[in-house]
């Protein structure tokens, strides 16, 4: 009798976390994983080191100043022949290469021509396949690739290196990319979330001072943007902003553009901050509607009645009070744009690239994806560090979203 | 804030309202054809059920509601063109309307940054007003953190810290409860008697406007039905809306027989029953009347103790109020007519059940006219 009750109490508990099981069990598969994935692809790095266990055990005391000695050339000589039997050898030579560029087509010839090679004396052999493995900085960038477990894809991400002596210092000058695409992307969000408050404010102002029926009018017409595609709603700015496009040619027509100069509003930085703008506006107008909706207009009154003038009254009464909207709006327009892709990718041409674009690169093309992890990782740090510098200025809990 | 001596209000006129007419969707009229005055130094109460537009009135003379036709003047001014803000009018809100992003001190000395004074005049100012209200030291609170009745004094020292010469009070008292309501009644009255202010308050709770006001005003359907003294509305109301609106009333219906020289009157009531009133209202015979009799008023006959009007009834019910009874008898074909007896030694003598003889003066009963009010 006690147990039964016992049990059905624990059975009550259970139910709502049981019910909550679909979502706790499709937020692990979606994004705990895949995040965690992405985490350690970052830092873990074993090709090469799987391919040469040998070579690198050697290496281990080598002094990187001298070539090494030659059971070294031999065992990498077995090595690259393994390796080119069971086809690691391309992802090797990729890795290799990333360090030292111009050594991907190293291995691989190597591996073909040391078939027929004399194997008595190897360093001579294999200097002579390719003059190369006579020089340290290949050497060097083997060990360096061998390592496991690595912090290069998290130093190239802020364009760092480590030096000859393993010193981290500044990558050369025409190499520095990231700083600037971070920088870039941080200047455009703020831009976005900026010129998103300064359009967003009045227009939720403005329903919430309506009649109802004119309200729900008007909220429509902020979400339908919302509800249609995103493709559709970016390459329709292309149609608007591009060189011959609607708004060039309006403006050359009223005579305030000379047809030779017209503007260039896209595949640069505006068009990116244009339709950015248009795309996250609902993030900033439909928080900032629900706060505001909830101020009672007796404030402004109270204000009225006791001498405030109607800007003191809302700069003193209303603006205050519609903060946590504010804040909201601004948090979310500013976190989305920092992940931003397909609007910059479609409407930003080379000037307008944010670092999601770089990012999408690293996995599409160039196909390093730990590097590509470690700048995701260092996006999603800057928007804890956002989250965080929120809850410590405003305080989450008064984050009104709806 | 200068301490006045409680003197009784000049009579002088500083707020009118003329003809005043306000129609929200321009057929229905919620304010009709409005003549008030409001003296100098005066609490007004505007006294009626909800929609009979006291609010409405209370916002137009605030300013932020526009006259349909007529005019407000404030000493002889017509104030139809001066924003809210240049009115200079406090005002305390039905759920007070305190800033809640401010602190109890930065709440009062709005006002006064918005007229730019001085922050060491703005913080005697403040202090001054928090210890009118009996609030001293809380001005680093923020509202939220403060009972109902610190909220309720809060928002009528902001009203009163810039000084105004007219506080208006919308239902101030309506979110508290009634302990607490009553207290701050005597603390409205008194703040009043110190500051010598014109208050306009108003409440559709009676006992709050007797205990508060100098005078009241009772609105019906758009209508004042009638201005006068507490006292005044309760023994003399002008019809029977007033008599019922004030304070519990009998209310029975008659015809008057015959109107002697003396101001009493005899009606008939029911089938024969002759009952001998106060001829308030002309009346003249065959016409038909209400009368009114406060509870207070109808008393059990005993034998050492005959009134004018005495009739046989049967009580049906006792409620023990604490310190008096509520009798509920039937008598004369009325199936409840309501008695209030004090709770003093000798109550028990009478159970439900009982028959007994009621009665009351003559002077104790009004005659109402029917014509002129119509319906209750």
């Amino acid at each position: 009798m006690n147990r039964r009750r016992q049990g059905r109490r624990l059975l009550r508990r259970f139910i709502p976390v049981g019910l909550a099981l679909p979502l706790v069990a499709f937020v692990l598969v979606t994004f705990v994983i895949p995040l965690a994935t992405m985490v350690v692809q970052s830092v873990h790095d074993p090709e090469v080191a799987d391919a040469f266990p040998r070579t690198l055990a050697l290496l281990a005391d080598w002094e990187d100043s001298a070539l090494p000695s030659p059971d070294v050339y031999e065992a990498m000589a077995a090595e690259l022949v393994l390796s080119r039997e069971n086809r690691s050898i391309g992802k090797v030579a990729t890795r290799v290469n990333r360090i030292e560029s111009g050594t991907r087509s190293v291995f691989a010839k190597t591996a073909r021509r040391l078939e027929s090679a004399d194997t008595s004396d190897m360093p001579a052999s294999m200097i002579q396949i390719d003059r190369r493995w006579g020089d340290v900085s290949l050497w060097r960038a083997i060990v360096k690739a061998g390592q496991r477990y690595t912090a290069r894809h998290y130093l190239q991400s802020i364009d760092l290196e480590r030096g000859l002596d393993g010193e981290i210092q500044l990558v050369s000058e025409e190499r520095r990319i990231y700083k600037t695409l971070y920088l870039r992307t941080v200047y455009v969000s703020f831009a976005v979330t900026v010129s998103c408050f300064l359009i967003g404010y009045p227009i939720a102002f403005a329903i919430t001072s309506v009649s109802d029926s004119l309200a729900k009018i008007l909220l429509v017409i902020v979400l339908v943007p919302f509800w249609t595609s995103l493709l559709v709603r970016t390459t329709s700015w292309l149609v608007l902003l591009q060189n011959q496009g609607v708004i060039n040619d309006i403006l050359v027509w009223i005579g305030l553009v000379d047809d030779g100069s017209r503007l260039a509003l896209v595949h640069n930085m505006t068009g990116t901050l244009i339709a950015m703008t248009h795309v996250l506006l609902p993030f900033m107008i439909l928080p900032l509607y629900a706060v505001m909706r909830s101020i009672p207009p007796v404030y402004m009154r109270a204000a009225a009645s006791l001498g405030a003038n109607p800007f003191q009254a809302f700069a003193r009464v209303y603006f205050p009070q519609s903060l946590p909207g504010v804040s909201a709006g601004c948090l979310l327009v500013f976190i989305l744009s920092l992940g931003y892709y397909i609007t910059p990718a479609l409407v930003g041409g080379a000037k307008g690239q944010l670092i999601s674009n770089m990012i999408a690169y690293h996995i599409q093309t160039s196909l390093n994806w730990g590097l590509a992890a470690a700048i995701s990782v260092v996006v999603l740090v800057g928007v804890f560090v956002c989250y965080f510098l929120f809850d410590r200025w405003v305080g989450i809990d008064k984050l009104k979203l709806g | 804030m200068t301490i006045g001596s409680p003197e009784e209000p000049k009579r002088e006129v500083h707020i009118a309202f003329e003809r005043v007419v306000k129609s929200y969707d321009g057929r229905t009229q919620v304010v009709k054809d409005l003549n008030l005055e409001i003296l100098r130094g005066e609490f007004l109460t505007l006294l009626g059920p909800s929609g009979s537009g006291k609010t409405t009135c209370l916002m137009m003379l605030a300013g932020f509601e526009a006259l349909t036709s007529g005019n407000i003047t404030i000493d002889g001014r017509p104030v139809h063109d001066i924003a809210p803000h240049k009115r200079g009018i406090g005002m305390v809100f039905q759920h007070y309307a305190l800033f809640p992003h401010l602190t109890v001190g930065r709440n009062l000395a709005f006002p006064l940054e918005v007229r730019g004074l001085g922050p060491s005049e703005r913080n005697s100012r403040v202090r001054r007003a928090l210890q009118l209200v009996r609030l001293e030291g809380l001005e680093k609170r923020k509202p939220a953190n403060l009972s109902g009745g610190q909220q309720q004094r809060v928002a009528i020292a902001r009203a009163l810290v810039f000084e105004p010469e007219i506080v208006l009070m919308d239902e101030p008292l309506g979110a508290l409860d009634r302990r607490l309501r009553e207290e701050m009644q005597f603390e409205i009255r008194r703040i009043h008697q110190q500051l010598g202010v014109t208050m306009v308050y108003v409440t559709h709770d009676q006992q709050e406007a007797m205990v508060l006001s100098n005078r009241v005003a009772v609105f019906r359907e758009g209508r004042i039905e009638q201005i006068a003294a507490p006292e005044t509305l309760y023994e003399e109301p002008g019809g029977v809306f007033v008599s019922s609106f004030i304070g519990d009333n009998n209310v029975l219906y008659g015809e008057v027989r015959e109107v002697r020289d003396n101001d009493i009157c005899h009606v008939t009531i029911g089938q024969d029953r002759d009952v001998k009133a106060f001829a308030g209202e002309a009346t003249r015979p065959g016409e038909p009347v209400w009368i009114a009799i406060r509870p207070e008023r109808v008393g059990i006959a005993t034998s050492d103790n005959q009134y004018s009007n005495q009739f046989d009834a049967r009580v049906n019910d006792i409620v023990f109020m604490g310190d008096h009874l509520r009798l509920h008898v039937e008598t004369c074909g009325i199936h409840n007519l309501v008695l209030k007896i004090p709770n003093i030694v000798g109550h028990g003598a009478v159970l439900p059940g009982d028959d007994i003889q009621i009665g009351w003066a003559a002077l104790d009963c009004r005659a109402l006219s029917i014509e002129s009010k119509n319906s209750l």
